[in-house]
This record gives structure tokens, C-alpha cells and sequence, in this order.
């Protein structure tokens, strides 16, 4: 493993043998099959992509790769000979890189010490401040080494992860749903540099699900669904389409808009909400307004991190920013009112993250009937919990939303994350809201499940209902929202009607940069 | 108040605040490693007992420290298996250790109440030592105290100067990304507690071996406690733990100064001095820092890492 | 040497109810070793510690007087654990309670404040003072954690050492009976204020009753009650009980106040009944063998309630051992240490399996 300089390697034409690959790779938890007999091969020179919808295997497959799970059968082989990864230090050692979708940076230690906590011990501390450089002017992105890691973008803290790789020289770098969080503009400097690396002959392992990227960038892709490989194309002869169909294996229904449908009164208005965030690194809201019509989807694009989940605690109830004018929900003050005080006036809300916030994990359906339920009517008689009203709701719950479940109330952790979620989304819709607010409503959450939940909250709207959606997903932003507002560092952008903006217009404001600024 | 008398009182602060020091250095390793420690004075305890016994049965008060070290070790060594290995809830195992091990430490130590040793020798550096007034302050204290300012030392050198103090910085950060890493975080953690254990049992030594040299039932009179709150009013940092304890030292002196002078204080209210300081100084500090941002991140949260 | 743990899939409650069954055994088996490094017959000395106490009228007396205390501190600790708040200074509760409680009693000494209405006031009030005391001593880590997210666990510990002092304090000063002799006591109770017995000649009193009373509300409370159900939901997932519009600090305080009452309550019961009057100290330690009983019983009323019978037999058989055997009385300490870490082994082994393997896999 060279200690410095990229490898320099003249070809162009990337060689046919790969050089790292997978032979009936199976990978089971419990009874659950996550990778079933898996062939694959990534050859040097090759931007490669393993597509799938969650849930498709591509990060265990990965992980085996990488040495972090062991196979349950079938052998990886490394130019061609079988070997064994043993931990991340054997396949880095070897020369695969990984940098994964969910960092795993440590918040309060700087730059330089979070990338000499992933180098390995022969690299000394003092030294790599001067290797950050270097590896900063090859590949053109500036990375400060004394900053602690919690003030910086997602897009530089990005950055942290790949230098890691670099720095020890991969020959093969696999790549975890890299833009997921990075603005359109963001993942453009990605891919040149991803280009980069190409070029210098490293092999590139490319995991999304975004097919039009996929399409731009890579030259063969695998495509995963439910723990096989269903096909290896090349990604550039295929249409977004029929890549998806591959993915799902189904012809997804097509979300259908109610049609046109008539506006109105405004049932939530935000009037210059300015709050700060109860966390250490959070963002704190300045003056955000907003306004919502019954029959009407707001949609709230961002960058995760900008303050979504600052406006959704606000917005709840869970924080209380003092001024009651500040919110109104059908024309009442309710800025110092609490979440329960709001859910009776009819308003619902699903926060971002289901396990631990939307539901209690270790709590049966039931009981997570009454967490959102205890308020309405005919939960509770003088403090004690009607258990049977409880159940008979989850039930009816599981039954209009395609709840798949096993066991006749059980706990909340045992349900897939799309299933929680449905279950989740189906407990609020059921309660009957007038203003309906959701964070994220299908992140990491299957193809199909996520039609379901957006063709629900269009079908609140035809009833008259207010829906407000924070999401990260532009795609489904532009599916369903019928005005488009930009969350960026605590500050919310003028809503825009859906069609008459662009993709590129809302990813500016998410960078913060207005459309007359060019993306540098 | 004549010079003297400073020097007296300045030597009791010193020797009231080097246990505190020993434990609350042992405990901001393990806590900087992610690790709640509330056994902390059961091994002190244990410390104490076995050091005592061990010193008397060998007259070597060298040997004495090894047994206290050992014995806090090997309570640390039953605490580090529930929590670590077994993922068990890590107050609850604490508490478990303080109090076996103060019934522990009785058991070991019922043969030897009563019994009286040599103390444990003081530095006598000839010239130096014999200085008026900071000659016995600065140069004759008890082999502990150095060894405590050295422990400080050395702790603060290596938690922030090596690679292995920032691996262990960060495993406390963040045991999720350290694992990821490939940082061994369970390994890690083992040896912090340890670590943390040793140096509480050689802070129960020193009340058995320096302090007074007999043992006692329940002789740390919850200063096991009171180390864990030092951690926390210094931040997590080694040299902070250090003007921490020397606070706390003061207290207990202000008590017995109190009575010097004659003012009509009970005697329980000056042994309840240190417990009020205690929680005063707790008081003081959350005020300034309400959201506890130094604190290690993953401090007392399980790890149990996927296979 | 690699110990993993993987996660059961199903949570079976015969499981559940055996992981506490086995670590009695293991802990037992543990102390039997102990007992024969210290020469005694671990047969003999199990036959004392356990089965005699059962066979006595006089000890199954005792057995209950001593869950007493136990039963009912642990009860309110529940409320603290299960939302996550560790209540360490229950014996400080305890005590405080005690002593409010008690100071009732001092004061109606010789049948003072008795005048035309009578005593039967007293014995009501003086149960109310104790919860009210132990309830207010709880109210300050409460608060401090509330307000200020000071560390419960140090604030209640500290307050243990300073309720211990103030009484002791108090006993030998103030409230020393002035012809007690000198003796660091104080005035006896009259019959008024002092709980009266359920046996005759026995040690059986009316306190032991406050047990089932308060098991049966607090399991009603957990399983039935709003209120029960926002204690759960903090303690297992706070944000979704702060999500569901649940006070996270009305939870704790309410948790905390509920603690020391009962802690406070059991205080006052153990002195008006058993003891009859103050002394420097009230406890050998219940507010920390009450944590045992608490973790023992697995946080539920009912395994409390068993779980503090079972160590009260310990205790009662460890007072027999001291006499008949000469075996020490921190035998019992210690034992109920191992106990608690048995406990908690058995408990994470009940929710996951044991993977140890060996040698390969530089792995964490």
C-alpha cells in the first residue's frame, strides 16, 4: 500500500478481470435472508452501481465487502483468489475503501483527529495535517483540519469521509447513497472528483437508488431486489423506467393527483417564527412564515440539518416558542399551547424518525394507539386507558393501511420500517385531522409502501385537509406538493407554485444560493 | 494565623484531596471512554481493605499498594463482564459493586480492625526537605501525593498528545462510528475500566496505608462518590480534577478550622461539609453549562455491536 | 476471547420469570463457596440463612417487619427506574420521613396534644408527615435534575450522608430524652403514636399492612393508569413521550415525589412500629438493599413484593448466622451485592443469547 501519491495508471480501457467480486455471497440474520447467493464483479477503471430500492441488500452486500459482517456462505474474491475479510482494518489493508451514507464522524473532535482515527497506526499524529493538504490540492476540495466536525456541512464532512479513503490509497472505493445528503450542486463536485478517481484506475462501487444519476455517472450497474441480482446492465442503455421496474419488479401505480380541487381558508399560518434549537449543533429558526390552505400541499425542500426538525418540534408543540400569534391552526393562537392542546383542534403531526419518536419501540401497537390517541375522546374515562378502544384502533389502523405485522398486537420494533411507517402515518390520518404536518414521510422506507403513503396524504388533501410535508426527497416534493418553499439555515424561501419551478431552481436555494448565482 | 499554621492546613488540603484525586483521575479515563463507573467506591473500599491487609501480612507497604491496586482491579474486572460484556445497565451494575464490595471489604478487613502499621514513607530530599515552610509542603509530602500529580500528569499528556488517548476520546464520542471504524471499542473500554478501578483501589490504599495507617469499616466515608462528582466538575480533564480536589481538600479543612476557632458548629455538620459542597458545586456548574456540552457523548450507553 | 450478544427474537415470560430464579441460585451458589473459604458448612449455613427463618413463628414475624421497609421503598423506586430517573437516596428519603414522622410522636409524648379529642389523630398523621418528609427530601435531586440536569444520582447520594448527620445530630442534641440517662435516644412513642401490633408478644405490626395496599395501587397504576403509562413511555422512549404531549419534567418530579413518599413512609412505619422511638440511626442500609429489591423484582409491584420477602429472609437468616455460626453480618452485604449482579446478568441474558467464540476476529 503506497503511502502518498494516487496510483498512476495509464490505461484507459479498464481491464475485464475484476479485480474484486462476490461468488454466491449469502448473508442471513435469523431467519431473515438479506443477500441470497450474490455474483458480482467490479473491474478496475469502472464506475459501477448497485441499484435497489431499501430494503434491496446493497448494504449488507457492501458490508461483507468491507469486512464489517461475514458471510453466511459463499466466498469474496480479491483478483480472482477467495479470501477472508476478518474487519474493516483486513479489507483497507487490502485496499477497499469504504465511505458510508451515515458518517461515522465524531461531532466534538476536529477534522485532522477524525480522519487519524481512521488511518492506521504506522501514520503518525503530527503528520497529517501535511497529508490532508496534499490530498486536498489533488483532488480540489478544501478540508480545514483544526475545525470540530459539528460546524461543518454535510457536503464537507462528505468530504472528511472520502479523504479517509484516500488517504490510504484505495483500490476500490465504494460509495453508500453518497448525494442523499448533498444539494444537486454539491453532487456535481462529487462526481468530477469521482470521475477523478476513474481515471487513475481505482474501481468504484456506486450504491443508489437515484437512477438518473446512475445513468449519468456510471458505466454498468447490478440491480438488487429483495437479496438477489435480477440483472447487470449497462445503465446508460436503459431507460429511468425500465430500471425501475427492475428495482421493484412491479409496475409502481402511478401516484395520481385528485385533480384539480378547490382551496380553502389558510388552517395553519406561521407568522415570522424566529426560535432557537434545543440542541448544541442545531440551527435555530429566524422569521420563518408560512401559510397552508385546506385542500393544499406545502412541500419544505432542504438539506437534513437546516432546521427541519427544529420547524417540525415548533410546529408540533414540542417546543414552545413563546409567542402564541406566532402559529395559528384554523385561526387559533396556539404558539404557547402544547402537542396535546393542538392535536384538538384537529391537527396531526409525524416527526422524522419512527422508531423512538412516532412510536415507542418497545411498546405494543396498542399502546402506541393511545401515545398520539390519549387526547381524543373516549381513550381514557378519569385517567385510566380503555385498552380495548386501543386495540380495536390499531386494528383498524392495520387494516386500512396494509399494515403487515406478525402476532396480534405486537411491539412496535418487530414491524418493518415501511410497515412502522404506514402504521405511523394510518394512526394520524385515522384520527381525522384538519392540518396534517409530516417530516420526511418515507425516508429509507421500499418503493412501494412510499407510493402508498404519498397517494394518502394527496387523497387528505381532495378531503380538504391542510398537508404540510418536510422532505429531503425532490422527487417526491415535486410529486405531490402543490407550492414549494426551501428550508436553508433556519430560513424559509418564498413558496413557489410545484409547476412553475425547476429541480435546479429549488436545489440553489437548498445551497442557500439564490437562481441568479451560479454554482461554483 | 502564623505561618505554621498555613503550612498545617495547606498539608491536611493535600492529604484530603489525593484519594479524591487518585479515583476521580482512574474515573475520567473510564468516562472519557464512554464509561459510567458507580463502583467507584466499592473498589476504593476493597482497595482500602485488601491493601491494609496485605501491607500488615508482608510489612511492605509497597506490596500493600499492589494488593489495593489488585483489588480494585478485580472488582472493576466483575463490573467491566456485566457491562461491557454482558451490555448490562451500567448504574445499576455500579451500584451492585459498591455494595458487594463494601461487605467484601469489611469481610477482609474483620481481622484487621484494630491493628496498626507503619505509615507510608514520606520524600526526604536532604536540603530541600528541610526548607521553613515549603520544605515539608512541597518536598516532604507521603510517596502518594507525587504519585498522584504524576498520575495527573501523565493522564493528560496521554489522552490528548497519543493516538491511543484521542482512540479512546472517541470510542467514549461515539461508540457507533468508532465501531465502524474499526476502533476496538469493547477493548478499549475494558482496559479504561481497569484502569479506573486500579487507581481507585490505590486511593483506598492510601486512606489505609497514609492517611491514617489502620483500617476501619467503611473507612472511605463515600468519597468514592464524591470522586465521581470531581469528574464532573472538571470537565473530564485530568489537571481540572486536580484544583477540583484540592476544593474539596479545602472543605474538610474549613470544617476542622471552623472548630479550631471555636465556632459552635456540631460535629455532623462538619462532616456533612464535603456531601453540601458536593452538591453545591454540582449546582454551580449545571447553571453555567446548562446542555452538559462536554460531557463524553456515548458516556454510559451500552455497546452492543452487530455481527 | 469475543462474547456477542444476539437478540431473542421472542420475549417469553416463562424466561422472564426464570432469569430471577436463577440468579438466586447462582448467587447462592456463589455464597455457599464463599462460606466454605471462611471453614463454615455451606449446608449449614444455607439451612440457617434460608429454611430455619421459614419454620419460626417468631421469624416469619420478623421476616415480614423487615420486607416492610424494603417492599415499600422499592415500590416507589419503580416509578423513578422505570422512567430512567435513579433515585439512589432513598435511604435519605427514608430517613427524612422518619424523622418528620417521628418529631410527631416526640411531641405527643406523655400524652401531650392528646387533650379532649384524644390520640387517634396521631398514628394517621404522624404516617402522613412521613410520606409528606420523605417526599420533600426527593423533591431537591428532582428539582436540581429538572431545572438545572444535575446529575440525580450524585445530588440523592449526597443527601443521604446529610439526613444520616441531621439525625444523628437532632437524636443526640435536641430531641435526646432528657432522662434517658445520657443515652443518645429519645422519648418512647405513646401507645398513641406507635403502631400497634398484630400478634400478641410478637413483632408483627399494623405497617406490614401498608405493603399489599401499596403493591396492589402501584400495579393498578402501571398497568391501567395514563399516568402509569407516561412513567413507562419516558423511562423507554423520551422522545415519544414528549411526542405524545407528556410533561417530561411533571413525569419526573411526580416520579421522584411518589419515591420519597413511599421511602419517607416506610421510614416513619419502621420507627413508630418497630423501633418506638428515634435513635441516631433509624436503617441498616434499607434504601439500598430496597435498589436490589427494585432490580430483583424486575421494576414490576409484584416481583418487588416477592423480591423483598426473598431478601428479607437473607437478612432475618443473616442475623441467625451471626449468632449461631459467627458467620459476619457483611456476609449478607456482600451476598446481596452478588445478588444484584446475578440479577442483571440474568436479565440481558434473558433478552439476548451468549455467542463467546475464540481466537480469530481482531474484531472489537
Amino acid at each position: 500500500m503506497s503511502t502518498g501519491s494516487a496510483i498512476s495508471s495509464p490505461d484507459i480501457v479498464p481491464q475485464a478481470a475484476p479485480l474484486l467480486a462476490a461468488r454466491g455471497l449469502t448473508k442471513r440474520f435469523g431467519s431473515f435472508v438479506a443477500n441470497d447467493r450474490v455474483d458480482v464483479g467490479f473491474a478496475r477503471g469502472e464506475i459501477h452501481a448497485l441499484l435497489g430500492e431499501n430494503g434491496a441488500g446493497k448494504s449488507t452486500l457492501v458490508k461483507m465487502l468491507y469486512g464489517l459482517l461475514s458471510p453466511s456462505e459463499g466466498e469474496i474474491l480479491w483478483q480472482g483468489a477467495p479470501i477472508a475479510l476478518a474487519n474493516p482494518k483486513a479489507a483497507r489493508a487490502l485496499g477497499v475503501g469504504m465511505v458510508f451514507q451515515h458518517f461515522s464522524l465524531f461531532e466534538n473532535l476536529t477534522v485532522a483527529e477524525n480522519i487519524a482515527l481512521a488511518l492506521p497506526k504506522s501514520e503518525r499524529l503530527e503528520r497529517v495535517p501535511a497529508r490532508i493538504a496534499e490530498i486536498s490540492r489533488a483532488y480540489g476540495f478544501a478540508l480545514e483540519p483544526d475545525r470540530p466536525v459539528y460546524s461543518l456541512s454535510a457536503g464537507e464532512r462528505q468530504r472528511i469521509e472520502i479523504a479517509r479513503c484516500l488517504l490510504q490509497d484505495p483500490k476500490v472505493l465504494i460509495l453508500d447513497e453518497p448525494t442523499s445528503v448533498l444539494t444537486p450542486q454539491e453532487a456535481e463536485r462529487l462526481f468530477e472528483t469521482l470521475e477523478t478517481l476513474r481515471g487513475e484506475g481505482r474501481a468504484l462501487l456506486y450504491i443508489s437508488h437515484h437512477l438518473e444519476e446512475v445513468k449519468r455517472l456510471c458505466d454498468r450497474a447490478t440491480i438488487l431486489r429483495l437479496g438477489k441480482v435480477v440483472a447487470t446492465c449497462d445503465p446508460r442503455a436503459e431507460t429511468a423506467r425500465s430500471l425501475a421496474a427492475l428495482m421493484v419488479g412491479a409496475q409502481i401505480k402511478e401516484v395520481r393527483g385528485a385533480g384539480a380541487h378547490g382551496l380553502g381558508e389558510p388552517r395553519l399560518v406561521v407568522a415570522a417564527l424566529s426560535a432557537p434549537s434545543p440542541s448544541l449543533h442545531g440551527v435555530s429558526l429566524k422569521r420563518v412564515s408560512l401559510e397552508v390552505r385546506g385542500g393544499e400541499v406545502l412541500g419544505v425542500a432542504g438539506v437534513a440539518g437546516n432546521g427541519q426538525s427544529e420547524l417540525f418540534a415548533y410546529l408540533s408543540g414540542e417546543l414552545i416558542a413563546g409567542r402564541a400569534e406566532a402559529i395559528l391552526i384554523d385561526g387559533e393562537p396556539v404558539g404557547d399551547v402544547g402537542v396535546t392542546g393542538r392535536r384538538a383542534l384537529k391537527a396531526a403531526f409525524v416527526p422524522e424518525d419512527r422508531l423512538g419518536h412516532a412510536a415507542a419501540p418497545d411498546f405494543t401497537l396498542s399502546e402506541n394507539i393511545v401515545l398520539t390517541g390519549h387526547g381524543a375522546s373516549g381513550m381514557t374515562h378519569a385517567g385510566f386507558i380503555d385498552a380495548k378502544k386501543a386495540l380495536d384502533k390499531a386494528n383498524e389502523v392495520v387494516a386500512t393501511f396494509d399494515v403487515r405485522k406478525s402476532g396480534a398486537d405486537p411491539l412496535a420494533r418487530t414491524l418493518s420500517g415501511g410497515n412502522l411507517q404506514k402504521f405511523v402515518v394510518g394512526r394520524e390520518i385515522l384520527s381525522k385531522p384538519g392540518l396534517f404536518v409530516v417530516n420526511q414521510p418515507t425516508w429509507g422506507v421500499d418503493a412501494l409502501a412510499s407510493a402508498a403513503i404519498r397517494q394518502a396524504l394527496l387523497d387528505l388533501s381532495a378531503r380538504g385537509v391542510a398537508v404540510l410535508v418536510i422532505s429531503q426527497d425532490l422527487d417526491e416534493l415535486f410529486e405531490i406538493s402543490d407550492r414549494i418553499a426551501v428550508i436553508h439555515a433556519g430560513r424559509l424561501s418564498e413558496p413557489r407554485e410545484a409547476r412553475e419551478t425547476t429541480r435546479e431552481a429549488v436545489g440553489l436555494m437548498m445551497a442557500g444560493m439564490d437562481e441568479g448565482d451560479h454554482a461554483h | 494565623m502564623n505561618a505554621q499554621a498555613v503550612v498545617d492546613i495547606l498539608m491536611i488540603v493535600v492529604s484530603a484531596a489525593t484519594p479524591l484525586l487518585i479515583a476521580a483521575v482512574g474515573e475520567i479515563v473510564a468516562e472519557r471512554a464512554g464509561v459510567i463507573n458507580l463502583g467507584l467506591e466499592g473498589m476504593m473500599i476493597v482497595g482500602a481493605a485488601s491493601g491494609f491487609a496485605f501491607a500488615y501480612l508482608t510489612d511492605s507497604t509497597l506490596l500493600g499498594v499492589v494488593a489495593a491496586a489488585l483489588g480494585g482491579v478485580a472488582i472493576a474486572g466483575v463490573f467491566a463482564f456485566l457491562t461491557l460484556g454482558l451490555a448490562a445497565n451500567q448504574v445499576a451494575a455500579g451500584l451492585a459493586m459498591t455494595i458487594f464490595g463494601r461487605g467484601l471489604a469489611n469481610l477482609v478487613g474483620a481481622g484487621f480492625v484494630g491493628l496498626k502499621r507503619a505509615r507510608a514513607p514520606e520524600l526526604r530530599i536532604p536540603g530541600l526537605s528541610d526548607l521553613p515552610i515549603v520544605g515539608k509542603l512541597l518536598f516532604g509530602q507521603d510517596v502518594f501525593v507525587y504519585c498522584a500529580i504524576l498520575l495527573t500528569a501523565v493522564v493528560a499528556y496521554w489522552l490528548t498528545r497519543t493516538r491511543a488517548g484521542l482512540t479512546l476520546r472517541a470510542v467514549g464520542e461515539d461508540h457507533v462510528s468508532g465501531h465502524s471504524l474499526g476502533l476496538p471499542v469493547r477493548s478499549i473500554r475494558l482496559a479504561a475500566v481497569l484502569f479506573g478501578g486500579a487507581c481507585a483501589g490505590v486511593a483506598g490504599g492510601y486512606l489505609s496505608l497514609a492517611y491514617t495507617p489502620f483500617w476501619s469499616p467503611d473507612m472511605t466515608a463515600g468519597r468514592g462518590w464524591i470522586a465521581l462528582a470531581l469528574v464532573v466538575f472538571a470537565s473530564w480533564r485530568p489537571w481540572r480534577a486536580l484544583a477540583g480536589a484540592l476544593l474539596f481538600g479545602g472543605v474538610a479543612v474549613l470544617a476542622l478550622a471552623f472548630q479550631g476557632l471555636g465556632v459552635p458548629i456540631p460535629a455532623q455538620a462538619l462532616n456533612a461539609a464535603p456531601y453540601v459542597t458536593t452538591i453545591v458545586v454540582l449546582v454551580i456548574l449545571s447553571a453555567r453549562d446548562v446542555r452538559g456540552a462536554t460531557a463524553p457523548q456515548s458516556l454510559g450507553v451500552s455497546f452492543i455491536p452487530d455481527r | 476471547m469475543r462474547i456477542d450478544l444476539v437478540a431473542r427474537p421472542q420475549r417469553s415470560r416463562l424466561i422472564e420469570i426464570a432469569a430471577p430464579v436463577a440468579a438466586m441460585a447462582v448467587a447462592i451458589l456463589i455464597g455457599g463457596v464463599v462460606v466454605a473459604l471462611v471453614g463454615r458448612s455451606p449446608l449449614t449455613a444455607f439451612d440457617v440463612y434460608f429454611i430455619e427463618p421459614l419454620t419460626q413463628s417468631y421469624s416469619l414475624q420478623a421476616i415480614a417487619v423487615k420486607a416492610t421497609p424494603l417492599v415499600l421503598i422499592a415500590t416507589g423506586l419503580i416509578f423513578c427506574y422505570r422512567a430512567n430517573f435513579w433515585n439512589i437516596g432513598a435511604e435519605g428519603q427514608f430517613v427524612a420521613g422518619g424523622a418528620l414522622g417521628g418529631w410527631l410522636g416526640l411531641v405527643t409524648h406523655d400524652g401531650a396534644l392528646q387533650g379532649a379529642i384524644g390520640g387517634w389523630w396521631i398514628l394517621p398523621a404522624m404516617m402522613v408527615l412521613g410520606a409528606i418528609g420523605g417526599a420533600l427530601y426527593a423533591l431537591i435531586p428532582a428539582l436540581l435534575r429538572v431545572r438545572l440536569n444535575v446529575s440525580e444520582i450524585l445530588t440523592s447520594l449526597m443527601l443521604v450522608y446529610v439526613a444520616q448527620l441531621a439525625l444523628d445530630w437532632l437524636v443526640r442534641g435536641p430531641w435526646k430524652d432528657p432522662e434517658g440517662h445520657n443515652l443518645p435516644v429519645s422519648v418512647n412513642f405513646d401507645p398513641a403514636a406507635s403502631l400497634p401490633l398484630l400478634v400478641d408478644g410478637g413483632s408483627l405490626h399494623l405497617g406490614v399492612l401498608f405493603v399489599p395496599l401499596a403493591v396492589a395501587l402501584a400495579a393498578v397504576v402501571f398497568s391501567k393508569t395514563l399516568f402509569g403509562y407516561s412513567v413507562r413511555l419516558a423511562g423507554s422512549a423520551p422522545r415519544a413521550a414528549r411526542f405524545g404531549g407528556f410533561d417530561d419534567r411533571a413525569i419526573a418530579i411526580a416520579a421522584f415525589m411518589i419515591s420519597g413518599a413511599l421511602a419517607g413512609l416506610a421510614g416513619v412505619v419502621e420507627v413508630s412500629g418497630k423501633i418506638g422511638q428515634l435513635l441516631p440511626s433509624i436503617s441498616p442500609g434499607y434504601g439500598f438493599s430496597a435498589i436490589i429489591v427494585a432490580f430483583l423484582g424486575r421494576l414490576s409491584p409484584v416481583g418487588v413484593l416477592v423480591a423483598g420477602l426473598v431478601l428479607a429472609l437473607t437478612f432475618v437468616g443473616g442475623e441467625d448466622a451471626q449468632i449461631a455460626m459467627h458467620l459476619p453480618g457483611d456476609l449478607t452485604l456482600a451476598f446481596q451485592g452478588v445478588l444484584l449482579a446475578c440479577v442483571l446478568a440474568a436479565d440481558v441474558l434473558a433478552r439476548y443469547r451468549l455467542l463467546v467464540s475464540w481466537g480469530w476476529g481482531a474484531r472489537s
